[in-house]
């Protein structure tokens, strides 16, 4: 269970950091299905929710930065090294000659996917973020 | 990464299938251009698609990075009695292949609506991520 009210929500924020690059790279294999020798790309979600949530709590999780002039840097949200080191290539289905291997089909069919999980977990943290609010009300 | 560049990649995707669809147009408006401005036959264009890096690495969008002529020869016609005709009464005509440029128009018109729809999917997406908390 999530020690403190600012990590309850942790590993649906960090769900929807995975689902939002995942839209992207899915959004990008639709927009090149068309280029020559454009390899499709994709991430294991689960696996790299794992990661991300696990970068985000515990002993190894980022302290904030306190930033006292305007020239101090904002340390960069760490999910997102994260997500882009786990991209990895799709095998190919049905590779064609100009060497591109874009499954429109298949790609469109993750990509619906992948929006619904994504709603879903939109819907699951205002139901949680409810429940805190009934505690605290109570 | 966030999903604002779903719309720059969908954008630069619907830009560069119209651009096709524009070239299709080119060649089958020309489809029967004996002559052009240099005396020779229309010669039918064709896009050439590059894939572009845009904004994180992983948003690749897409562009047109060249316009090429196709290469093919032009097709001689029997026409004996066409002022352009050779002396063997063959005229050259374009090198654009009529049924080629509507199967490319087809996939050019349902590659735009999949991005159409990508960049939709995404809007609804954000107009979701909005209600968080309400």
């Amino acid at each position: 269970m999530a020690a403190g009210l600012d990590e309850l929500l942790n590993v649906q924020a960090s769900a929807l950091q995975v689902r939002e690059a995942r839209q992207g790279l899915l959004a990008s294999n639709l927009a090149n299905a068309d280029t020559p020798n454009y390899k499709a790309r994709d991430i294991n979600f689960s696996a790299t929710l794992q990661k991300v949530a696990q970068a985000r709590q515990g002993p190894n999780a980022p302290l904030p930065l306190t930033t006292t002039s305007p020239a101090h840097q904002i340390g960069k949200n760490a999910g997102a090294d994260l997500i882009s080191g786990s991209t990895q290539y799709r095998n190919d289905e049905q590779g064609s000659i100009d060497g591109n291997n874009v499954d429109v089909d298949y790609e469109r069919g993750q990509l619906g996917d992948n929006s619904a999980h994504y709603e879903a977990t939109v819907t699951l943290i205002t139901a949680q973020i409810h429940n805190m609010l009934a505690v605290i009300q109570s | 990464m966030s999903l604002f560049d779903v719309f720059n990649v969908a954008g630069s995707a619907m830009a560069a299938q119209s651009k096709r669809l524009n070239v299709v147009a080119s060649n089958l408006a020309n489809a029967d251009s004996v002559t052009s401005s240099d005396g020779q036959p229309y010669k039918a264009k064709q896009v050439v698609f590059t894939a572009v890096q845009m904004g994180s690495d992983s948003s690749t969008g897409v562009k047109v990075s060249a316009v090429v002529d196709d290469p093919g020869p032009p097709q001689l016609v029997y026409k004996p009695n066409h002022p352009l005709a050779d002396a063997n009464g063959y005229v050259a005509m374009p090198n654009v292949n009529v049924v080629d440029e509507m199967v490319n128009m087809i996939s050019a018109t349902r590659a735009y609506q999949s991005n159409v729809d990508v960049a939709n999917n995404a809007k609804t997406m954000l107009a979701k991520a909005l209600t968080i908390g309400q």
